[in-house]
């Protein structure tokens, strides 16, 4: 009996060794780890990096900001409201079942009723099936948006999440502060499976071994994923060789990793802009054209990117950075100091006048330098900035009490587009919209509100284009805030570790096509 | 015996019943939970209704005494984050940081009694005044500088030992995994138990070195030495014995303080203790976790200090522990 104990044990023994050799480890730290199992509970990056580990979108972004398929292998638009969607055949979840309509239909109700999601998909209506594998996306007016949305549909596996579980709860149910099934249990169609979670440790992946993507040349047979919060910790973890990979790098290490024989540092645009909000609900002298525009003209931006991001971010004169379609090129950063105090001057506010100020000192990269930065800057054209930084747990309160002058926000559009920025940061305040969510300046122009409402349901291209850009342009005119910079990403890895082709601006890795070379 | 153990059970009540009243009310200045459990997006009408269902617009003493009633039933809340009862959560963190403590407490112990009792006997060799010049040192450094500097050094300059973690564990008993089992759990807990020991140990030799010289003058050790003993029995027997008992008394006293100097080291470390855990608690202003944090962290104070106070008993037998 023992002995035949101790066959099996040398048999499993040899065995793992063997399957050990062949298989690619990854080992992976990022500063956090998924909150949830489940893709709906919070509408964050780590989410959506998490889904597109483990399930699959129905289209997602190439790394030139177009879109591909995936589990959506054709499309079309039939009117200004519908899309007709072909899905891909004999995809299958990771409990066997196959995909399905109904799995779309399924997923994207599920979508709606997501406190953190609902937003995104408030334009749309439903899933009409037509068969097995067609389906038509519906929205409730003509949405320029539609195809981009999609990015954000990750098909559940409907029979999987049907029923109850244990506790008599349905298995669907979708909780922000609850112990849930679908928080805890997953099954997508995903190149890898969770097989081992301990929330805040570590998370094990393993490939799929039905992964229906078979074209994908990503070699990665297992993940380990931990998520390591303290910065010089994570960096010490690459240069030591305890992990492969390493997201997002503190600006101050770049150097030290990239002049490192044996890693990697690639570093890619983001499409997070930093701003500075002016109260002018507050602050009288923030309703002079003159004061915005001597503040903006103050503010040296490109400096700050230099000297305190080292390199590390773009310095802004509009929201949308190059890839969007609001972009316009002509909208540089300002800076001339001479022409703030002359504005001052006319205004005249000569001499000045004291201000408060508050920003995060813990949410954005560097934000409490910029921000200090910000009140030497100032200082220049006789604006007194009495300066508080807060960590982000309190800042947000503050943010939504519009409690200071100036505040610093920062802002990822959701959709990918430039009307996301002003519909949360600039059109007037509204609490029923929820028009100008996070307008701490409250500044107010029915024009652009007219504009950026006009571009969500306009579908020709080129005339969405000249709405968006003119709302930058009288923004940038009007010096509706202070543009600092859209941020950049950092990737550390090791050399046998090729990233650079699976990493994109949205920063989500498509982690199931990458090689690693031995 | 029995008299003094029921007494310090009612003082760890009182302990606890205060500590969560004061973690209670400083929950609303630590922010709003609610814009760590949602994105972006999500509508301000929308949180409040979330906020409504979870009670946290209710007046402070309704959610306290809901508080309250649910800790009878030996229910601490539920973590926002985890999504579990924060007790389990803490008491699933606790090996780590116990193990981490043990560690720390062992190093202190080898090393600080030794050199402690040396450099009272020998206070003006070369060897003395360089262990106090270390220990100068030592205390000066604050714990989060000596971790990254030990990390730099022995992790990423001479990869010798692992950067962060708890590596390889295996399960003792019930859910407590050990890393003194396993070659490279104890490769991890090194780099970690002496960031942790850094800030205790010189002030043990000193403390050491201090009690033992004053001890070292008095008329029972000088006429130990004309009865003609050997100067190892005095050090050791007559000496170190009663040098220990204000150790003891402090040593316990000192452990509560390192629990709460866990902090910064899980944190450098990544270790997955409580430690760790509270700090990012705070950060996502995970109340629950916070508060029960608090009274375990409090328990851990009034046990080791009742400990302490038995042990001292046993070794001092002059000492009563109560009124008789």
């Amino acid at each position: 009996m023992t002995s035949l104990r101790c066959f099996f044990a040398v048999v499993v023994l040899v065995v793992s060794l063997v399957s050990a050799a062949q298989a690619v480890t990854l080992k992976l730290a990022y500063a956090a780890d998924p909150v949830s199992l489940d893709p709906h509970e919070q509408l964050s990056g780590g989410t959506l990096q998490f889904s597109h580990m483990v399930f699959d979108p129905l289209v997602r972004w190439t790394k030139d900001q177009q879109i591909e398929p995936r589990l959506a292998e054709s499309w079309q638009r039939i009117d200004a409201y519908t899309l007709r969607f072909k899905l891909r055949q004999g995809v299958r979840f990771h409990t066997g079942n196959e995909l399905t309509s109904e799995d779309v239909r399924w997923t994207l109700e599920r979508l709606q009723r997501s406190v953190d999601f609902k937003p995104v998909f408030a334009m749309f209506e439903k899933v009409r099936v037509i068969d097995q594998y067609t389906f038509d996306l519906i929205t409730r007016n003509p949405y320029p948006l539609a195809l981009q949305t999609a990015t954000y549909i990750f098909p559940m596996d409907s029979r999987f999440y049907t029923g109850v579980d244990e506790k008599g709860l349905p298995k669907a149910l979708l909780r922000k502060h609850g112990n849930t099934f679908a928080s805890k249990h997953l099954s997508g169609t995903g190149p890898y499976l969770v097989s081992h979670r301990q929330q805040g440790v570590r998370v094990e992946f393993d490939r799929f071994a039905d992964y229906w993507d078979r074209q994908s040349q990503g070699n990665v047979s297992r993940i380990i994923l931990t998520p390591i919060k303290s910065d010089p910790t994570r960096v010490a973890a690459l240069l030591s060789g305890d992990v492969d990979v390493i997201s997002p790098v503190p600006p101050n290490d770049h150097v030290r990793i990239r002049n490192h024989d044996r890693l990697d540092l690639v570093t890619l645009p983001s499409t997070r802009i930093i701003t500075l909000q002016l109260n002018q609900q507050r602050r009288k002298e923030f309703r002079d054209l003159r004061v915005r525009q001597a503040i903006v003209n103050a503010i040296n931006n490109e400096g700050i990117v230099k000297k305190i991001m080292k390199g590390f971010a773009t310095a802004a004169g509009q929201q949308s950075p190059k890839s969007f379609v609001g972009h316009k090129e002509s909208l540089k950063p300002r800076y001339d100091l001479k022409r703030a105090r002359q504005l001052m001057k006319e205004a005249g506010y000569e001499s000045g006048f004291s201000v408060t100020m508050v920003t995060p000192n813990n949410r954005y990269v560097n934000d409490a330098k910029i921000a200090r930065a910000v009140v030497s800057m100032l200082a220049k054209i006789n604006i007194q900035v009495d300066l508080r930084t807060i960590p982000k747990a309190q800042f947000w309160a503050e943010l939504d009490a519009r409690s200071a002058d100036i505040m610093m926000v920062g802002w990822r559009s959701d959709t990918e587009d430039s009307a996301n920025f002003s519909e949360f940061l600039i059109m007037c305040p509204n609490p029923e919209t929820g028009a100008g969510q996070y307008n701490s300046g409250s500044y107010c122009n029915p024009e652009v509100d007219r504009l950026v409402m006009q571009s969500s349901s306009e579908i020709d291209k080129d005339k969405r284009r000249s709405q968006l850009q003119k709302v930058e342009q009288i923004l940038y005119d009007d010096a509706a805030f202070v543009p600092l910079h859209w941020q950049k990403m950092a990737w550390g890895v090791d050399k046998k570790v090729k990233i650079e082709p699976v990493l994109n601006v949205m920063n989500l890795p498509y982690l199931g096509d990458l090689v690693v070379t031995e | 015996m029995v008299a003094f153990l029921i007494r310090r059970l009612i003082q760890a009540f009182i302990v606890m019943f205060v500590v969560s009243l004061i973690g209670f009310a400083i929950q609303s200045s630590l922010g709003d939970p609610l814009r760590e459990l949602v994105g972006q997006s999500v509508s301000e009408q929308q949180r409040e209704t979330l906020r409504d269902e979870m009670g946290l617009n209710d007046p402070f003493f309704t959610q306290y005494l809901r508080f309250g009633e649910k800790v009878l039933k030996g229910d601490l809340g539920t973590s926002y984050f985890f999504k579990q009862p924060a007790l389990e959560v803490i008491l699933n963190k606790l090996p780590a940081t116990l193990e981490l403590v043990f560690g720390a407490v062992m190093i202190i112990s080898i090393f600080s009694i030794p050199l402690g009792v040396y450099t009272a006997i020998r206070p003006y060799n070369w060897v003395s005044r360089l262990v106090m010049g270390f220990s100068l040192i030592g205390i000066s450094v604050p714990v989060f500088l000596t971790g990254i500097l030990l990390t730099y050094l022995f992790a990423v300059e001479l990869s010798w030992l692992p950067s962060f973690g708890r590596g390889e564990t295996v399960v003792l008993f019930g859910s407590w995994e050990t890393g003194y089992f396993t070659r490279d759990g104890l490769l991890h807990l090194l780099l970690p138990c002496i960031t942790l020991a850094s800030i205790m140990l010189p002030l043990f030799i000193r403390l050491i070195r201090a009690e033992m010289m004053e001890v070292l003058s008095l008329d029972y050790v000088k006429f130990a030495k004309s009865k003609g003993l050997s100067p190892l029995r005095i050090w050791l027997v007559h000496g170190l014995k009663n040098t220990m008992l204000p150790i003891i008394t402090v040593g316990g006293m000192q452990i509560g303080t390192m629990v709460a100097y866990t902090i910064v080291t899980e944190t450098i470390f990544q270790w997955p203790g409580m430690g760790f855990l509270f700090l990012e608690a705070v950060n996502r202003v995970d109340t629950p976790l916070i508060v029960a944090y608090l009274i375990v962290v409090g328990a851990i104070f009034v046990i080791t200090n009742t400990l302490v106070d038995l042990i001292y008993g046993l070794v001092n037998p002059t000492v009563k522990l109560a009124r008789q």
